[in-house]
């Protein structure tokens, strides 16, 4: 199971284990991540799952469109409901963007 | 028991605001009551993903059991409260059990409107909105050829395409000439109106509904007034939810349809406050109208609200409005309340299936419903934020980016 850098808005950050198969939103919520709100529940409706990713991964289509809703937005914006872990996730560092 | 902050209602508003008061600092005691047995869960999904099984509960809880712990809110389900006190600062529930609170939080929602009519009790007549009613509904679904659902709105809608997408057969009924006549503009309601028929549902308009029809323990078919008969071995009632503020208004709190709050989501009463579905409160997106808002947005947004009085940094309610709906592949999103409005402008071609609504009050823009149209919903919230006064020839003109008229306006 990949292992996972969360780093919260104020600079503190831990690494935990997340289950493949499910969402990063649904990782950091389930890790106890209570800045993520992820309002519409990971059906891609809203930005409130918005986080960065290293490494950079590209946002395409509504995905991209919806990051348009934060005054945040960054190259290695994500939002975390679109994201499905693997292994491969292993070392992705998250951190979760100022409140918009 | 005694509880610095007792919430009662453990949905989405209930939910968040004990998430928002410890995010916030708050170290005061946490307590979070809800009617049903289950962890706060999305109910969202109960019309959607969850009632089609894409998603089991354990993926709609708001937050797994081991966060309520490590927060330190006590949870208190499978409790409903029927007398609240609000000099004596306590609530009691319907299991007789007494709990005093230092602030009360009302997140109680509503509950589900049922028929009134003859049958309208009968096994097999269901309505959505507890994790319960979408298990029951579900239970019945391989005995159930033809289901006929009861109101054109969000949830009749949404269990229609569910249903017909699990291959049943459905009538649905709608009182009102046109489907999400409360909540759309016209446009809006004719599209999805022959949507649901061109995926195989008979639609009807002008519905009235005459009585349940069952075999002396189950449902049978509708009976129409004018005297149809649909027979069908599941009824689906979406015919909207009655707030739960009684015991609020028993107490002496100011309402009628809902619960009268100020912008700091505070109401008449003493130290108890209330958010979600419930709350009737004066929106900014509705001319200030005092309104009550059936959203998770709203739910969310009036929770930080409270966490923040609560807390001793109080910022007034202003959010705007936003809302989404999905039914077959078709993905509706909401910004701003269209309720009121005295021009509508479409925007892209319904046929298509990619399109917008741009809904005008006053030669403002209010509110647009976005079909397939991500794009032009998030550009188009900096014009309901900013109360956009546009040219509708422009707005109609799908060439022109909306973000270019907001920075025009």
């Amino acid at each position: 199971m990949p292992i996972i850098t969360v780093v919260n808005r104020d600079g503190t950050g831990r690494a935990v284990e997340m289950d493949t198969g499910m969402t990063l939103m649904e990782g950091l919520r389930d890790h106890g991540f209570d800045e993520v709100l992820a309002m519409c529940g990971g059906c891609c409706s809203c930005a409130t799952c918005h986080v960065y990713v290293e490494p950079a991964s590209t946002a395409a289509g509504e995905e991209d469109e919806l990051l348009a809703l934060s005054a945040h937005r960054r190259d290695n914006s994500r939002l975390s409901c679109q994201i499905t872990l693997t292994p491969d996730h292993d070392g992705l560092r998250v951190e979760i963007p100022p409140e918009d | 028991m005694q509880h610095d902050v007792l919430i009662v209602g453990a949905g989405h508003g209930g939910a968040q605001a004990a998430i928002a008061l410890r995010q916030r600092g708050y170290t005061g005691g946490i307590a979070l009551m809800g009617d049903e047995p289950e962890l706060p869960y999305e109910r969202p999904p109960l019309t959607k993903d969850y009632l089609s099984g894409a998603k089991p509960f354990e993926r709609i809880l708001i937050r797994p059991a081991t966060f309520w712990q490590a927060r330190g809110v006590t949870l208190l389900p499978g409790r409903r409260v029927v007398a609240v006190d609000a000099t004596a600062h306590t609530v009691t529930t319907a299991g007789g059990e007494v709990f005093g609170y230092g602030q009360l939080v009302w997140a109680a929602g509503g509950q589900a409107r049922r028929l009134a009519c003859a049958g309208g009790d009968l096994a097999g007549v269901h309505t959505v909105r507890t994790r319960a009613d979408a298990d029951a509904l579900r239970a019945e679904l391989p005995a159930t050829e033809q289901a006929v659902v009861i109101g054109g709105g969000y949830v009749g809608l949404e269990a229609a395409a569910v249903l017909r997408a699990a291959g049943k057969s459905i009538v649905l009924l709608e009182r009102a000439d046109r489907v999400l006549a409360r909540v759309a503009g016209d446009a809006l309601s004719r599209f999805y109106e022959g949507e649901h028929r061109a995926q195989g549902v008979d639609l009807r308009l002008g519905a009235q509904v005459k009585d349940i029809v069952g075999d002396g323990r189950r449902v049978t078919g509708v009976r129409l007034v004018d005297g149809a008969l649909i027979p069908a071995q599941m009824v689906v009632a979406g015919i909207g939810i009655t707030p739960a503020v009684e015991p609020l208004l028993a107490a002496g709190a100011e309402g009628g349809d809902g619960v009268a709050v100020d912008a700091f989501c505070a109401t008449s009463l003493p130290d108890i406050r209330a958010i979600g579905d419930c709350a009737l409160h004066a929106n900014a997106y509705a001319d200030g109208r005092r309104i009550r808002l059936e959203s998770v947005q709203n739910a969310n947004d009036m929770a930080i609200t409270v966490a923040k009085a609560l807390t001793g940094a109080a910022e007034p309610y202003h959010a705007v409005p936003w809302f989404w709906s999905n039914q077959y592949d078709l993905k509706l999103q909401t910004v701003g309340l269209s309720a009121g409005h005295d021009a509508a402008v479409l925007r892209g071609d319904p046929a298509a299936r990619s399109f917008s609504i741009v809904y005008f009050r006053a030669g403002r823009v209010v509110a647009l419903d976005c079909v397939n149209a991500i794009r032009d919903y998030t550009q188009g919230r900096a014009l309901v934020e900013g109360g956009a006064r546009c040219d509708p020839a422009a707005v109609a003109d799908i060439r022109v980016p909306l973000k270019d008229l907001a920075a025009a306006a």
